[in-house]
């Protein structure tokens, strides 16, 4: 699970956090997180968003207040939760027990030519969740953190936060549809049944 | 008594009371907000429901993203703000439009009818083009006694047929500040 410079494989990170998802939902943010979650399989209750920086975190408190008896997970990237920094006070604020937001940290805008983003320089994500109120916040490091974070996923008391150093690897994409309509309504039939497609 | 009967039977200075009443019908579940004046009743009487939930958001563009978050898991949702913060949600709207999300916002007007202040004039008037320009329907409502009635037909729109659809009521409606009032006479 861990690379040459003792970093964690970000797509090891990830098949551990949805091994036995269950019914698991999954939002991912753009760029690399949407690639790594579908790498890990692509899912009818997976979110994977192509666009709309800054949105994961939100996504995923929404979908947490309507969903209460599922267990949510946002799994983003550092550049996208930097945009959103304002979601983590709004998310500390509603408590929601049943949401879990992990941002895969390799310090860089990896689309856009790897450039360094602030946790290059120090900003600590998981200080800022903490400082806002989650419950629980986390840096990972290790492959037996990343078991542990993916326990807290799935069965923690939220809002969780958890900011996993990965290394800056550049992978080959694993694209899943593209089309927001087919997303939206693959990922509502499975969450509310088919019904949903005649309200 | 549904909805639709029930905005002939309210005042017009009572129309928070009858947005609530259409929001409550529809299942409104999640209301999104950054506070403003002019949606203040409104967000009074959606705190004390115990059938919604207030979501305060540190900015706008956070309440798009929540209400598409509550539609995917089933949920209806508004988003109540103000003309300068549809600035700020002008990406997030993309979310809606490939998606084919619906979106409810009820958008209280600054830097229009009436206004004092001349720094909410650009984004007063840059509102409704930068809205329609997302994709977002765009309604106007200038006059009290029309502004339930106006919500109705966008919540209908919006949830129907999974559109972004904005209500924008006007000063005249919510009644223009005026600065000189509030301050030091010199």
């Amino acid at each position: 699970m861990m690379s040459k410079n003792g970093l964690l494989h970000r797509r090891a990170v990830v098949a551990e956090l949805l091994r036995e998802r269950g019914d698991l939902l999954v939002v991912a943010g753009l760029g690399g997180p949407n690639w790594d979650v579908t790498a890990a399989g692509d899912h009818p209750n997976n979110f994977p968003l192509w666009g709309a920086m800054g949105s994961a975190a939100m996504i995923g408190l929404g979908l947490a207040l309507a969903q209460p008896e599922r267990r949510i997970l946002v799994i983003t990237g550092d550049g996208e939760m930097l945009m959103a920094l304002g979601a983590l006070a709004t998310i500390a604020v509603q408590k929601p027990a049943n949401l879990t937001i992990c941002v895969l940290d390799n310090e860089r805008f990896g689309e856009t030519g790897m450039q360094e983003t602030h946790t290059a320089h120090g900003v600590d994500l998981a200080g800022i969740a903490k400082a806002a109120g989650f419950a629980t916040s986390l840096t990972v490091r290790k492959p037996d953190e990343v078991t542990r974070l993916r326990d807290l996923a799935h069965s923690g008391t939220g809002p969780i936060f958890a900011q996993v150093k990965i290394d800056a690897e550049a992978l080959p994409f694993v694209l899943p549809p593209a089309e927001g309509g087919i997303l939206k309504n693959r990922f509502r039939a499975s969450v509310l049944g088919e019904e949903a497609f005649y309200n | 008594m549904n909805a639709a009967a029930r905005l002939t039977e309210t005042r017009p200075q009572d129309w928070p009371q009858a947005v609530f009443g259409i929001l409550s019908e529809l299942g409104v579940r999640q209301v999104a907000i950054v506070p403003d004046a002019g949606h203040s009743r409104l967000i009074r009487l959606c705190e004390d429901d115990p059938n919604k939930r207030v979501v305060t958001l540190t900015t706008e563009e956070e309440g798009v993203a929540l209400l598409a978050g509550a539609w995917l898991g089933g949920e209806k949702g508004v988003l109540l703000i103000q003309s300068s913060g549809v600035g700020n949600c002008i990406n997030m709207l993309s979310l809606m439009q490939t998606c084919q999300l619906p979106l409810l916002m009820l958008v209280t007007m600054r830097g229009d009818w009436g206004e004092f202040n001349p720094w909410q004039v650009p984004m007063g008037q840059g509102t409704e083009p930068a809205l329609q320009a997302m994709g977002v329907i765009v309604r106007r409502v200038d006059e009290a006694h029309l502004v339930a009635s106006t919500v109705l037909g966008a919540a209908n729109l919006a949830f129907n047929t999974s559109r972004a659809v904005a209500v924008l009521i006007g000063q005249s409606v919510l009644g223009a500040k005026n600065f000189k009032e509030l301050a030091k006479p010199r």
